[in-house]
């Protein structure tokens, strides 16, 4: 993997050999109050950097900026929602989730405020280090009681839950993807559905249970590996609370072995959902867990860390072709 | 939708008694119990007086109606207070007062919203309500609501650092149909404050508020403080309130360590005489 270079704060990452679309949270947030015009949008100093500069162009008096201040951007977000209005809250997840934790927890969910935040920089899709990469969020926001929780994977995705989420109860913590955003589901046909999960293919050598953008690197895994003689399915669990514990458990029991792929640490999230899931409905499977390690993960170019920690469609296609003992070669 | 008393019909006297019904609420809920935040309802009594029976516009048949005032108390430990005044305006049935505290009784130790009549937020982790406060102000603006934000902080809540990014919030979104009252008693869980918060009035003024210091436990000066919110525009308001803990019982206002006050059991018969000696 040749090294690269930190992007500037920003600038947007290209995205290659697959449509995408620019600013679909915008989109999908204006659309919402052309319908609702009960939403108002509220960020800490991230306006540009969580793509609702076009909401706050298209609806000006429905935008507030309260600066550098988390715990505000919460506060004043569950005082608007007890007056009656929808408030979307973006920031990075990072500090959405570990700054403003208390008053996402008691000021908003612990009264069912309406209140959706909207968390950028899930993961591994920034290169600013530790301080800037949610890796924890999902396990953070997931233990809330009455937390609605949304990892989505592409544009279409995003757009759909931005235009949706003032009709799901209470709060909710979605990541969220900015900028140029990859376009993996038709949104002709694709239609999301909270706390369920959708199943991709009928192979039966390998399921794939991934959330977030893990799920584009599945697809392109389990087409890679049928090439291999490896015939694998995918089911995309965008939700991760409430959690679609029969589609999982129904799903892993039609295949051989399980492979789980978040991006996110394997505290907490995804993995342990799924294998909550399982021992509950009694569903032992041999298991390859993917995801960011239990550690700070260091700045660098996006490619170069999502490569590095195992987050690529190749890496995760490698990953599971060595455990499999089939091999990788034979795809390229 | 209007409180008890409007200014055309101001009466001192019906504030005093309605105080000092208050304590007496307040009374009911701590007799027996050995401990509890009594000395800071006690030292509200007369804000909470003046903010129910005169200035507060709320229907005595619906918490919820959709022009009401909102009122935030984010010291949700003063929950003995609010059921007193609760219970006073008809939220809640007053013999569910003696409940306070007890297992399943919704009268609990700090205030969850939802679970009674007229509580608007979840006080019990400090440094939320004026963010919420903000939000609401901003919320009601937006909607051409003339309704107004009342919320209630105290001295050792400042100490929480979300006060100041709503501070400057409210400040930078000019929410002058926002109020608040500071409860200066002067103490916190490990005793008198910990930290000074001092010049505290000159605080709120640089953050860009309007400011009005008073004796919070003089009625004619908090019916000033009301009107002087009612007459200034373009800025939050701030009424800084020197209240003293235990207030009306001698003998609890002579406790050193008021925060969490720990009464003997055959102690509430004096109590109780001493409140009505007081305001006899």
């Amino acid at each position: 993997m040749p090294k690269g270079q930190t992007l500037g704060m920003g600038e947007l990452e290209t995205v290659e050999n697959r449509p995408f679309e620019t600013a679909p949270f915008a989109k999908g947030a204006i659309a919402a109050n052309e319908k609702r015009d009960d939403i108002v949008v509220l960020t800490a100093d991230l306006g540009k950097y969580t793509d609702v500069y076009p909401f706050r162009d298209r609806f000006p008096d429905r935008f507030y900026n309260v600066g550098m201040a988390e715990q505000a951007l919460v506060t004043v977000a569950a005082g608007l929602s007890r007056t009656g209005w929808t408030a979307y809250c973006t920031t990075y997840g990072a500090f959405a989730t570990r700054r403003a934790h208390d008053f996402l927890a008691i000021a908003c969910a612990h009264g069912g405020a309406n209140v959706k935040m909207f968390a950028g920089n899930p993961g591994l899709t920034t290169g600013y280090g530790g301080t800037h990469q949610a890796i924890e969020d999902l396990a953070l926001m997931r233990a809330v009681p009455d937390m609605t929780v949304i990892d989505p994977c592409d544009a279409t995705e995003m757009r759909q839950i931005a235009e949706q989420a003032g009709e799901i109860d209470g709060t909710v913590y979605c990541r969220l993807l900015r900028g140029n955003v990859p376009v993996v589901f038709d949104p002709a046909t694709y239609k999301f559905e909270l706390g369920k999960a959708k199943r991709f293919g009928d192979g039966a050598d390998i399921g794939f249970i991934s959330t977030g953008f893990m799920t584009e690197r599945c697809l392109d895994a389990a087409r890679d590996l049928a090439r291999m003689g490896v015939k694998a399915s995918v089911l995309h669990c965008a939700t991760i609370k409430p959690f679609d514990r029969d589609g999982v458990a129904e799903f892993a029991a039609s295949v051989d072995k399980v492979v789980t792929a978040e991006n996110h640490v394997l505290i907490g999230g995804l993995t342990s959902v799924v294998l909550d899931a399982l021992q509950e409905a009694s569903i032992l499977k041999p298991m390859l867990k993917i995801g960011i390690p239990d550690r700070f993960i260091e700045c660098g170019s996006i490619p170069y860390l999502q490569n590095k920690y195992g987050l690529t469609a190749e890496r995760v296609r490698d990953s599971v072709a060595d455990w499999l003992g089939v091999r990788a070669e034979a795809a390229e | 939708m209007t409180p008890a008393l409007t200014n055309d019909t101001l009466s001192f006297a019906f504030l005093k008694e309605k105080a000092h019904q208050l304590r007496r609420n307040m009374l009911v809920q701590a007799v027996g119990k050995g401990q509890g935040y009594l000395g800071q309802g006690l030292g509200l009594a007369e804000f909470f007086s003046v903010l129910y029976f005169h200035e507060l516009k709320y229907d005595p048949q619906d918490p919820h109606a959709k022009n009401r005032d909102r009122f935030y108390m984010s010291t949700g430990h003063y929950s003995i207070a609010l059921w007193a005044v609760l219970a006073e305006i008809g939220y809640i049935p007053k013999d569910m007062l003696p409940t306070y505290g007890a297992d399943e009784s919704p009268l609990e130790m700090s205030t969850i919203e939802g679970r009674v009549p007229g509580v608007e937020m979840t006080g019990g982790s400090l440094g939320h309500g004026l963010g919420i406060a903000v939000g609401a102000a901003l919320g009601l603006r937006l909607k051409g609501s003339q309704s107004r934000v009342f919320v209630e902080t105290s001295d050792g809540e400042l100490q929480e650092g979300s006060t100041w990014e709503a501070a400057t919030a409210a400040a930078a979104f000019k929410c002058d149909n926002l109020v608040a009252f500071l409860d200066c008693n002067g103490i916190q869980a490990d005793g008198m404050l910990v930290v000074p918060i001092e010049p505290v009035a000159d605080k709120w003024r640089a953050f860009g508020w309007d400011v009005f210091e008073i004796d919070g436990n003089s009625l004619e000066q908090l019916v000033g403080a009301m009107q002087w919110a009612r007459a200034t525009r373009g800025k939050p308001k701030m009424v800084v309130m020197r209240t003293k803990p235990g207030k009306g019982i001698a003998r609890l206002e002579a406790r050193e360590q008021a925060h969490f006050i720990r009464v003997d059991a055959d102690e509430w018969d004096l109590i109780s005489r001493e409140l009505e000696q007081e305001n006899a």
